[in-house]
Order: C-alpha cells, then sequence, then structure tokens
C-alpha cells in the first residue's frame, strides 16, 4: 500500500472543508522552534494557573460548586431564562432571542440600520466568532473594530483568533510588529510589547470614543437580578460599553447562573483557570442601561438545545471559556489553535463542534491523546477527555470517518482476538524494527515516526520473558 | 412560533430531569492569613496595584492641591477631600472624559482574596471614569476588607445600582508574546489608600 494513503485512511478522517486537524497541525510542525515556543508558553500559562489554585485551600470544593451549581442551571434552563428575561425587561434592557447564528447577526443588522449606527465597537465574545458575525457585517458594509489587543492584531492579519482567552498566542512579537508598522504606522522593527500595546490603546482610544455602538460578550448571566457580568482585564468591555450610545451584549443560552451568590463560586474559579491571576482586572456588573443609553441582550441557541438533549455530551455547556483544557493539552500546545478550525480550539471546541456540524468537525475529537489532563484542570469538571472518545464512538457509528479506518479495526479486532496470529505479528514486527529500522524511522512509511523518535525494539516479547523467567 | 418558544420548548425537551441546587458552605480560608488587610495589600501588589495606609486624609489633599497647580486635570469625588468636580456627571461623553489626569474615587468593599475593589455606580460618577482616566486613586475605609468573593457578595447588592464592578489593579494585557503590560486600555495606574 502507498504509504500515504496508509497515512490517509487510518489516520484521517472524512473532512468536509478545508484541512484537517492533523494535515493543518502537520504544517504548524513545520517550523519547530515556533512550535517549541508555543508548546512552553502555553505550559507557563498552565503553571500560573496551578500557582494560583494551590493558595485556595478549598479549591477541590470550589470546582465541585460550580460543576453541581452548572448541573443544576441546566436542569432547570428555561425557567432560569424565563427568569432572566423578566428581570432585565424590568431593568429597562431589550431582550432579543435567536435559534441560531444567522438571526443573531440580522437582530444586530436590524439594531445598527435601525439606529443609522457607523462606527461599532466590539470587545472579545467567542460567541460573535462562532456566529462569524465581523464577516457578516462586513459583507453589509459594516466594519467592526476588535477592541481586544490580541484580537485586534489577528483581525488586521485576517486571521481568527487561535486561543479563547489569548488570541494571538500563535504569534511573535516580530509578526505584531510588522502588523502594527502596515496598519497604525509603528516604527519598522520596534518588536517591544510595551511600545506596541500603547500604539494599540492610542489608535483603539479614538475607536472607543467615536463609536455609537458597542458589542460585547457575557460571563455570566444573573437570573434572579436582570443583570450580567463581563470580564477583561485591559478594560475594552467597558471602554466600549460606557462610551456608545448602544450597548449590545451577546450570549449563549448556557450562560445563566441562578443568583448572585452563584458569582462568588465562579469568578473565585475563572481567572484562575484561565491565567492564574487571582481575578480579572474588571469584573463589570451590568444592570440597567445608563441614562440616554439604549441596552440589548442576545439570547443565542445555536446547536445548543441540541447538545442539552445529548446525555453524553450535554455538560459540555457548563463550559466557563477559561481555556485551561486548552493550556494544559499536549495536542493543542503543539498543533496551534487554527489546526481546529472552529472559533472555539482545544479539547473542549473538540466535543462542542461535531454538535454543531458533524462532518466538518469530525477530525477533531480524534486530535486528542485522551490523556485527560483537560478533564483534570476543567474548573467545572467537564469529563472533556471521555466525551472525546464518546465523540468518536458517535462519529464512526454515522458513518463520519472514513471505510480505512473501519477495515482497520477490524483487522486490529482479528489480531487480537486470536492470540497465535497476534504472537506472530509482534515477532515479525520486532524483527523488522531491528533488521531494517528505517522502514520504521521514515516519516512517508509511518507516520508516527513524524516529530517522534521510535523505541528500540526488545529482543522478546514479555511473554517470552514471563515464560522463561517464572519461578 | 418565534425563536424565544422555540429555544425555550426545545430545552424543556431536552433537559435532564431536575438536578437539586447545591448550597454554598465554603467555610475553610485557611489558606489566607488572619490579617485580611496584609492578605489584601499583599494580593493588589502582586497584580500590579500599589497599596498605602494613612491615618490622615491630609496627605491626599495636599497631593491634589499640588498636582493641580502643576496644570493636570485631577478629578476628585470624595467631598472629604476637598473641592468636587461636579462637571462629572453620568451623561458626560467620552471625548470630555478623555483628558482626565487622574480620578479620586471612593471604594465600597476591598477583597483579600483577589485584591479587588467594589465600585458603586454613584461612586463613579460616569461609568467611564474609572477606565478612561490615565492614573486612578480609590480611597478605602481599611475596615472594609472582606476576605474572598462570598463574603464580598454578601456585602454588596450588585443589583441596586445600575451599573459596578470589582476593579483589580491597573489595566493590563499579555497579548503580545505573554508579555505583561500595564496600562492596555483603562487606567495605567491604580494606587489603593487605605485609609484608618
Amino acid at each position: 500500500m502507498n504509504p500515504k494513503n496508509f497515512n490517509r485512511l487510518f489516520f484521517v478522517p472524512i473532512q468536509g472543508a478545508g484541512l484537517s486537524h492533523s494535515a493543518a497541525a502537520e504544517i504548524f510542525n513545520k517550523d519547530e522552534e515556533r512550535t517549541d515556543w508555543h508548546d512552553e508558553t502555553l505550559w507557563f500559562v498552565r503553571e500560573k494557573r496551578d500557582k494560583a489554585v494551590k493558595q485556595i485551600s478549598e479549591w477541590e470544593q470550589l470546582r465541585t460548586l460550580g460543576s453541581d451549581i452548572k448541573d443544576h442551571t441546566l436542569s432547570n434552563l428555561d425557567v432560569y431564562l424565563a427568569e432572566f428575561e423578566k428581570n432585565a425587561q424590568a431593568n429597562g434592557i431589550k431582550i432579543h432571542w435567536a435559534i441560531d447564528a444567522e438571526e443573531h447577526n440580522e437582530i444586530i443588522l436590524g439594531i445598527i440600520r435601525e439606529q443609522k449606527v457607523q462606527q461599532v465597537v466590539k470587545s472579545k465574545s467567542m460567541l460573535t466568532e462562532e456566529c462569524h458575525l465581523n464577516d457578516y457585517l462586513a459583507q453589509r458594509g459594516i466594519d467592526v473594530v476588535d477592541t481586544d489587543l490580541g484580537e485586534r492584531i489577528v483581525q488586521f492579519r485576517n486571521e481568527p483568533p487561535s486561543h479563547i482567552v489569548l488570541p494571538a498566542i500563535h504569534l511573535k512579537k516580530q509578526d505584531v510588529s510588522e502588523t502594527f508598522h502596515e496598519h497604525l504606522g509603528t516604527e519598522k522593527g520596534n518588536n517591544d510589547p510595551q511600545y506596541l500595546t500603547e500604539a494599540a490603546r492610542q489608535h483603539l482610544r479614538e475607536k472607543f470614543i467615536k463609536s455609537q455602538l458597542a458589542i460585547t460578550g457575557v460571563n455570566f448571566a444573573i437570573a434572579s437580578t436582570g443583570g450580567f457580568v463581563v470580564c477583561t482585564n485591559e478594560g475594552n468591555a467597558d471602554m466600549g460599553a460606557h462610551a456608545a450610545k448602544i450597548h449590545v451584549a451577546s450570549m449563549g443560552i448556557e450562560k445563566i447562573i441562578p443568583k448572585v451568590e452563584h458569582l462568588g463560586v465562579f469568578l473565585r474559579l475563572l481567572a484562575r483557570s484561565a491565567t492564574g491571576q487571582p481575578i480579572t482586572t474588571y469584573s463589570s456588573h451590568f444592570h440597567q442601561p445608563r441614562v440616554g443609553q439604549q441596552m440589548h441582550i442576545i439570547i443565542v441557541d445555536n446547536g445548543r438545545t441540541k447538545q442539552l438533549g445529548r446525555p453524553d455530551f450535554r455538560s459540555s455547556l457548563k463550559c466557563i471559556r477559561c481555556a485551561a483544557c486548552f493550556n494544559t493539552c499536549p495536542v493543542y500546545r503543539r498543533s496551534g489553535g487554527h489546526s481546529y478550525h472552529t472559533a472555539v480550539a482545544g479539547p473542549i471546541g473538540s466535543i462542542l463542534n461535531p454538535n454543531l456540524d458533524m462532518k466538518a468537525n469530525a477530525d477533531l475529537p480524534f486530535a486528542s491523546t485522551l490523556c485527560g489532563s483537560c478533564s483534570n484542570v476543567c474548573p467545572v469538571k467537564i469529563d472533556i477527555h471521555v466525551q472525546l472518545y464518546k465523540w468518536r464512538q458517535v462519529l464512526v457509528a454515522e458513518g463520519f470517518t472514513t471505510g480505512g479506518k473501519k477495515v482497520a479495526m477490524k483487522g486490529m479486532a482479528f489480531v487480537l482476538s486470536h492470540p497465535s496470529i497476534y504472537r506472530i505479528s509482534g515477532k515479525i514486527g520486532r524483527w523488522i524494527m531491528r533488521v531494517f529500522p528505517f522502514i520504521f524511522n521514515n516519516k512517508s512509511f509511518n507516520p508516527w515516526y513524524k516529530q517522534r523518535e521510535m523505541p528500540e525494539a526488545p529482543e522478546q516479547s514479555f511473554r517470552d520473558w514471563y515464560k522463561k523467567n517464572k519461578k | 412560533m418565534n425563536s424565544r418558544e422555540k429555544i425555550l420548548g426545545a430545552i424543556s425537551i431536552n433537559k435532564p430531569s431536575l438536578i437539586e441546587l447545591p448550597v454554598i458552605d465554603i467555610k475553610s480560608t485557611s489558606s489566607l492569613s488572619v490579617d485580611w488587610v496584609d492578605e489584601f495589600i499583599k494580593t493588589l501588589e502582586s497584580i500590579g496595584g500599589k497599596v498605602v495606609q494613612l491615618s490622615s486624609i491630609d496627605l491626599i489633599k495636599l497631593e491634589i492641591q499640588q498636582a493641580k497647580l502643576r496644570g493636570e486635570y485631577i478629578v476628585n469625588t470624595l467631598p472629604v477631600l476637598g473641592e468636587v468636580n461636579n462637571e462629572i456627571n453620568p451623561t458626560m461623553e467620552a471625548s470630555l472624559l478623555e483628558s482626565i489626569d487622574r480620578a479620586y474615587i471612593e471604594g465600597s468593599i476591598g477583597v483579600a482574596e483577589n485584591g479587588s475593589v467594589w465600585l458603586y455606580e454613584h461612586q463613579i460618577k460616569n461609568r467611564l471614569l474609572p477606565f478612561i482616566c490615565q492614573h486612578l486613586v480609590i480611597c478605602l475605609n481599611i475596615n472594609k476588607i472582606v476576605p474572598n468573593m462570598h463574603e464580598a457578595y454578601q456585602q454588596v447588592d450588585v443589583a441596586k445600582e445600575g451599573y459596578g464592578v470589582f476593579l483589580a489593579g491597573p489595566s493590563k494585557t499579555a497579548d503580545i508574546e505573554q508579555s505583561l503590560v500595564i496600562g492596555a486600555h483603562g487606567a495605567r495606574s491604580l494606587l489603593v489608600y487605605l485609609i484608618n
């Protein structure tokens, strides 16, 4: 068999459009130095998380509470959403409901057109990324300025964010310097992060002051009070929302929490899990529009109710978007966020996205070693690695993997259920590895060899050794 | 059927049977020292804030006078510190607020575990003020420090006013190669005066 076909048949599921995770990761891995840097930098963030978590003796109790509060909320979600709507309306906030991404985008376009808005700023909202809001509005002649520094950088470069908390983590300061030189006229070759950030500060201040409409995400929406909380370190959500005449906040249905006291649990968990900070610089609580301002909230489904109906996968809706699972994941760290070709990358994205489009995202649950580190760091105890494994079963059963995988699995099942054939195969394998090592130590014949060293083949199997040595 | 009904209908069909809401019974704060003031100072300084303990506000008054003499645009919102800037109101626009060099605001409570201070809307006069000023000074009664967020939410009524914020340190970002830069979009520095 042609080794390339072998690779395709056995390791790459059917792909909808664009490159599969493994194909994109292969390109990412070509720059070894940068891959190493990416790996180490994200691990550094993971270590900061560990340090912060260890300061809190009741951390595990907090995780359990966070998980249980979210489980409860999902089991009563319709009641809480209705309660939230009622209270928010009483606070003077206009509530909209969007069944999917398109309706979400249409609602925002409607507000923009009705109010004759020209300047729009947006702080970080993964939901608007999921809905491809910027592209939708750009096609209709409306420019949205992303105001989070990392998001502004990738927006200038026409790239999507590669990480939900650190959108430009795939870039080096030289890349940012070049981008800012081109778009903001900064000094060529000046790579100083302080200098570059200052340039963005000046550039975006002007945008904040001129903007008429600000879009933000929502970290937590409180059913009992009809308010919502937005967390940032830069202060861009506040600069946008407080300067603009109209504030539109987009939230998925799963952002609801029942009561104010639950914020105590989630704000303690969120920033520590995300970056190792004890809390984000700004945790802003919005309950009413300011005098003369309009405030809108768009409550979006876009596949979430469907995920709620999948008992094996519904707990993925507990996610508070801290990205701890990204930072700890050995596959994410060495393949980069863009390889996941979706708005939310990483382990959590790999269990959320197949729900949105099984065919296009069939590769993602396979982009994992199932090591379980993601589940161990998750602040709301989502069993991410278990769900990755379960998605694989669903995808194979639904026919979203190639015939090759089925043949391989059947072949494996045959070998494993016939001990004599298993023993002979092992013997042949070890013999080939010793006598013709180039067959295994060769990237074209053996895809496993890419970015890996092969072990030395032992002289005998464990079974043979045991037979000889048991006494 | 509109989208609201469709979404709520789908949830009621797809949601699991009711799971009980847990009671928050966090008792242990053993990781924190007993002296909440010390803890607050240590934490806030670790995230880029500065803390100064004062037994008299005269020093702040003097500082404001001197800065004004230097021609800086200082906004004072606390009557105890002298003349209050009455031009700051809830509808004042960003283009006018932008030139503020330093703002003095009163905080409600401080949280030892994370160095944050709760600010009510009435304390900041204009929602933009603590963000758009170049430098922010918060005056906080030293007796108003609570150990953790659970107690903080018992002390403040977050829904009482239209807006409020837990503010912890100066604005910052690490979006360029994870290098920490202070002064992203909000205030470039935060100084908290703890007043006896």
